[in-house]
């Protein structure tokens, strides 16, 4: 298929995040190693990324290096920095990992807001933040047969059929072109805004994000005919299309 | 390059191994070259529906294992000229089946006919796959209710995905439909599927329907393919579905509830 011998894809991978507040490399050490030893299965050799985008002062090539090989002698695998991007160093060029685009996502402080108490030198925080990339639509054109199943990491297109006795399954929306026997559920992985859209509804269960009906009270909303269904609060909608 | 045909349901008791007789030797009276594989390793029926049981010294898997000859093992039918059935062995079970075995057979047998007819025993296990494996068109039996219809469905998922043909990605297996024992009266009182209700649900070509009738069990019961019997709406419901199955346009009868003439009504028939 390939002639190359190999293929570029997209991939989600959960890192860790150390968010440097103050630079003291002993307390980073001290403090990080101690995190380390309660959960040392967690951290071994788990991808982390180093912020210093949080940092009041600068910091110097030599004690960013310093850093870098300190985290990696713990065990961990350093995978990337990331900077406030207003406030790249001048040796931004001269680091020898990847650095990253700032992060969107939210930090949790995990440390005690005490204003009395002197706050820690230095503040470990862990953000498992994960980067999501857009998962590629799964589209089917043959019938699917009872005791089939067909799961889509994300959206699932069927321009045909979905039997009784089989199921559909996506992350994210399903859209059955023909008529939906079957069971669909959309948002297995817990997205309450997927929907399923259907041309016949004849389902026997469908599901949103864990939310389920059955065909007995599908029947009393819509029945044959086209319909779509979402989740608002909570609740599973069938709205005629 | 003979033509694979499974004949094939899921359910069991729906008429495989009638269906298999009848449309085996309807094709063999139109001058083709015809054998039909009993795969129904352990349950051996064709034979007794063909009638030709007494005959039976080498079977299948016999020749799988190289203990016979195929013409050793072939029995040629007394009543239809280029008709041949291969036995199933009744001593067996279906883990005689080998891929590399069966794929052997298929190969020399595809060197003399011009179709191959293999009856798949029930259910979707080994013994099923196995007779739908190399098949090049399959011919789905249903009866007009609804286990019937679910278990045909999951059939075809399984002609689709673990045939041969779909796992070497090649133009996929030809689907036909035949719904067999139906019964015009018990549809229009609502008691049984149409014919429009089951291709809604299966979305596979028409074949044939074949009306429930007595001219069935009473063929089985003397070892003649009811497609001999002309006089039967049976037999006639079968021709047809030959006649289709070679590409001939034949309007479907036998679908309307009969009405009762006024003799037959005086006399309660």
């Amino acid at each position: 298929m390939t002639d190359s011998g190999f293929r570029l894809k997209g991939s989600v991978v959960t890192t860790i995040l150390l968010e440097i507040q103050t630079f003291s490399l002993d307390d980073i050490v001290f403090h990080l190693k101690e995190k380390i030893d309660q959960v040392p299965h967690f951290f071994n050799q788990a991808p982390i990324i180093i912020d210093i985008s949080k940092m009041k002062r600068g910091i110097t090539i030599d004690e960013f290096e310093l850093l870098i090989q300190s985290v990696s002698a713990l065990g961990l695998g350093v995978i990337g920095w990331r900077c406030d991007p207003e406030a790249l160093p001048v040796w931004k060029a001269s680091v020898t990992i990847p650095l990253l685009p700032a992060s969107k996502a939210r930090s949790i402080n995990t440390s005690p807001v005490d204003k009395e108490n002197a706050s820690p030198d230095v503040v470990v925080k862990t953000v498992v933040e994960e980067r999501l990339v857009p998962q590629a639509t799964k589209v089917i054109t043959k019938p699917i047969r009872s005791g089939q199943q067909v799961y889509a990491e994300g959206d699932l297109i069927i321009l045909n059929q979905v039997s009784a006795g089989a199921e559909v399954l996506a992350d994210g929306n399903i859209h059955v072109y023909g008529a939906l026997r079957g069971r669909a559920l959309a948002g297995v992985k817990g997205d309450v805004d997927a929907r399923i859209f259907c041309r016949s509804m004849e389902a026997e269960l469908v599901s949103i994000a864990g939310n389920f009906m059955l065909s007995d009270a599908l029947r009393n909303i819509v029945w044959k005919d086209s319909a779509q269904v979402l989740l608002v609060d909570d609740s599973l909608e069938i709205v005629p299309l | 390059m003979a033509k694979i045909i499974v004949v094939t349901s899921g359910k069991g008791g729906v008429g495989k191994t009638t269906s298999s007789a009848a449309i085996g030797t309807g094709i063999a009276l139109k001058g083709h070259k015809t054998v039909i594989i009993d795969f129904d390793v352990g349950l051996r029926n064709l034979d007794l529906i063909m009638g030709c049981e007494r005959r039976v010294v080498y079977d299948f898997v016999n020749v799988i294992n190289k203990e016979a000859t195929l013409s050793q093992a072939l029995i040629k039918d007394k009543r239809t000229k280029d008709l041949f059935i291969l036995p199933a062995s009744q001593t067996r079970d279906k883990d005689a089946l080998t891929v590399e075995g069966v794929q052997g057979v298929l190969e020399e047998l595809a060197k003399e006919f011009e179709y191959i007819i293999c009856d798949s025993p029930a259910g979707i296990e080994k013994g099923a796959q196995m007779a739908l494996y190399f098949a090049d068109a399959a011919i789905v039996v249903t009866n007009p209710e609804v286990s019937s219809v679910r278990d045909s469905d999951r059939i075809l998922g399984i002609l689709q995905s673990k045939s041969k043909r779909a796992e070497e990605g090649r133009e996929p297996i030809e689907e036909h439909l035949l719904l067999t024992r139906y019964h015009p009266g018990r549809v229009a009182l609502g008691e049984m599927l149409s014919v429009s209700d089951v291709e809604d649900i299966l979305a596979i070509p028409l074949l044939g329907v074949i009306p429930e009738s007595e001219a069935v069990l009473k063929a089985s019961n003397q070892g003649t393919p009811v497609i001999l019997d002309t006089e039967s709406e049976a037999g006639l419901a079968y021709m047809d579905a030959v006649d289709r199955l070679m590409g001939e346009e034949r309007p479907l009868r036998f679908l309307e509830v009969q009405k009762k003439g006024f003799i037959k009504r005086l006399l309660g028939g």
